[in-house]
């Protein structure tokens, strides 16, 4: 279980994040949602002991972190693993090295290396054959699959953090991923906080859904509350989300030949035949 | 009252900066000395500093030390000394010239390489990877170019010596000094403390290498330009920190060992 008690972080004299607290459950996908510059990616840092908060205590399995010494702090790590934003691979190592790269430094046989390397690639949708490619020959998306497998194969751990892992993405690779998390949510059962400002991958794929608004956590509650609530502030940010569910709606509702263009053959649907 | 304000807020900022480096390059230290070891960073560290500086660091010794002789075969010549000329260049380039020329050109190449890389690294969230998949980046990514660079520097300051005084020799043929007269002067002199003085410096420089460039590249903010600026200020303050270094070394050893 992972708790945020009452943390304030600043840095400079910029609050960055003012009072907050919330809680985690095993097996629950919490969403951290707001704006750019709300201080969402602030929180995984926080958890992941990189930085250090002002006041507040945070709470991993019972044991405050902000307490704990560096040694204890990188146990408490290998608890989690982490997709960084932009997915952060280590550009001077292959893929297979990136994927396995805890068990290369945990000094396990290169066989087994190998075998899981090759096992977490196809865990994620992609073929093994690539474990020997470096990570700028892959495309954002495949890269972003790469960073997820190499979280996974971080010492098997119980909670996963992603950090808008579907940021700079088209929509279909971040469609793909936000399936893939959804699919390793409900058959690994991990714990996993996602931190994006999309509010359809929020709706898709948390259990709970907590929102920031300039450092302060302004909603907490099921995806189905969020939508239902009253204030100002979610529903100004709703509305982007809530015009284009209803343009989609709208297109729905447009009838068989909405694909077909004014000149040319009909547009293909997804996932059937033009 | 606000100029002196400014002021006190600027020395105080400066007076940070120095406690962070110090405490930066304590970190350095105690990585490098104690276990655990990533040899093959490590062994990559060694190649990359020695062999990547090589031509480099050989061509500016030739050139450099056969500048020198012609200045020293010159003067000699007019006083009539021409066959000290292999003693003046083994004390100016075994105990001077060599060991600063190789720092700084050595300098320039890797701290702007180390600060580049690691700053990109930085930026692109790769040093927290580190950390979040329970790396010591001081461990993996510092101690390696730190020792890297103490094996390094001394090897490659041995061969530009080694090119400045043989260049010598063949300057002085033009001068009318045998290359025989040249020999005995250098034997003379090249005796185990001029040698040692002239390797204790690169230790010292290459502490002040791996410090500055690592230092800057971890702390670089601000992207791709704060990257750029984190390597130009990495390359200045390496460059005159050698100088500085050099001059702080010689009067040390000149005042502690008597050499």
């Amino acid at each position: 279980m992972i708790e945020f008690r009452n943390v304030v972080f600043s840095i400079r004299d910029h609050v960055i994040l003012l009072n907050v607290s919330f809680r985690v459950t095993r097996g629950q996908t919490r969403v951290i949602l707001g704006p750019s510059g709300s201080g969402k990616s602030t929180i995984l840092r926080l958890l992941m002991g990189l930085w250090e908060p002002d006041s507040g205590s945070i709470l991993v399995n019972g044991e405050d972190i902000t307490q704990a010494s560096p040694e204890r702090m990188r146990d408490i790590r290998r608890l989690m693993g982490i997709v960084f934003q932009q997915g952060a691979l280590f550009d001077s190592m292959t893929v297979g090295e990136n994927v396995g790269y805890t068990m290369l430094e945990d000094k396990h046989p290169e066989d087994e290396i190998e075998e899981a390397v090759e096992r977490y690639l196809t865990m994620v949708g992609l073929s093994p054959d690539l474990k020997d490619r470096m990570p700028d020959e892959l495309s954002g998306g495949m890269q972003r699959r790469v960073a997820i497998a190499r979280a996974l194969a971080a010492r098997n751990p119980g909670v996963l953090l992603y950090d808008e892992p579907t940021t700079g993405l088209d929509p279909q690779s971040a469609e793909r991923i936000t399936d893939l998390i959804l699919h390793l949510r409900d058959t690994m059962g991990k714990t996993s906080i996602m931190v994006t400002h999309d509010i359809a991958d929020a709706f898709k794929v948390g259990n709970r859904i907590t929102v920031l608004d300039r450092g302060v956590v302004v909603f907490e509650g099921t995806p189905e509350e969020l939508n239902c609530a009253e204030d100002p502030f979610i529903e100004e940010f709703l509305e982007p989300f809530r015009k284009s569910m209803a343009a989609a709606k709208s297109r729905e509702e447009c009838g068989p030949n909405a694909g077909r263009s004014a000149t040319g053959p009909p547009m293909p649907q997804p996932g059937g035949n033009p | 009252m606000e100029a002196l304000a400014a002021v006190g807020n600027r020395l105080r900022r400066v007076l940070e900066v120095v406690q962070d480096v110090t405490l930066f390059c304590a970190s350095v230290l105690r990585s490098a000395f104690f276990p655990p070891y990533y040899k093959h960073e490590i062994v990559e560290q060694i190649f990359f500093s020695m062999i990547g500086s090589l031509f480099i660091v050989m061509f500016s010794a030739l050139v450099a030390g056969q500048a020198l002789a012609i200045q020293l075969a010159r003067e000699l010549a007019k006083q009539g000394a021409k066959s000290e000329l292999g003693h003046f260049m083994v004390i100016s380039s075994v105990r001077a010239l060599g060991p600063v020329l190789t720092g700084i050109v050595v300098a320039s190449r890797m701290s702007a390489g180390i600060t580049a890389e690691l700053g990109t690294m930085r930026s692109s969230n790769q040093i927290d990877a580190l950390v979040a998949f329970g790396t010591d980046p001081m461990k993996r990514l510092v101690a390696p170019r730190m020792i890297g660079l103490w094996i390094a520097l001394p090897v490659l300051t041995i061969l530009g010596d080694t090119l400045s005084v043989v260049g010598g020799g063949f300057i002085g043929l033009g001068y009318h000094v045998t290359l025989q007269s040249y020999y005995n002067g250098v034997a003379r002199y090249l005796t185990p403390a001029n040698l040692l003085v002239g390797m204790i410096k690169p230790v010292f420089f290459a502490i002040l290498i791996t410090t500055v460039a690592c230092w800057k590249g971890l702390t670089a903010e601000g992207g791709a330009k704060g990257v750029g600026v984190a390597t130009t200020e990495s390359v200045v303050i390496s460059s005159v920190g050698i100088l500085v270094t050099d001059f702080i070394c010689t009067k040390l050893i000149f005042r502690v060992l008597g050499w």
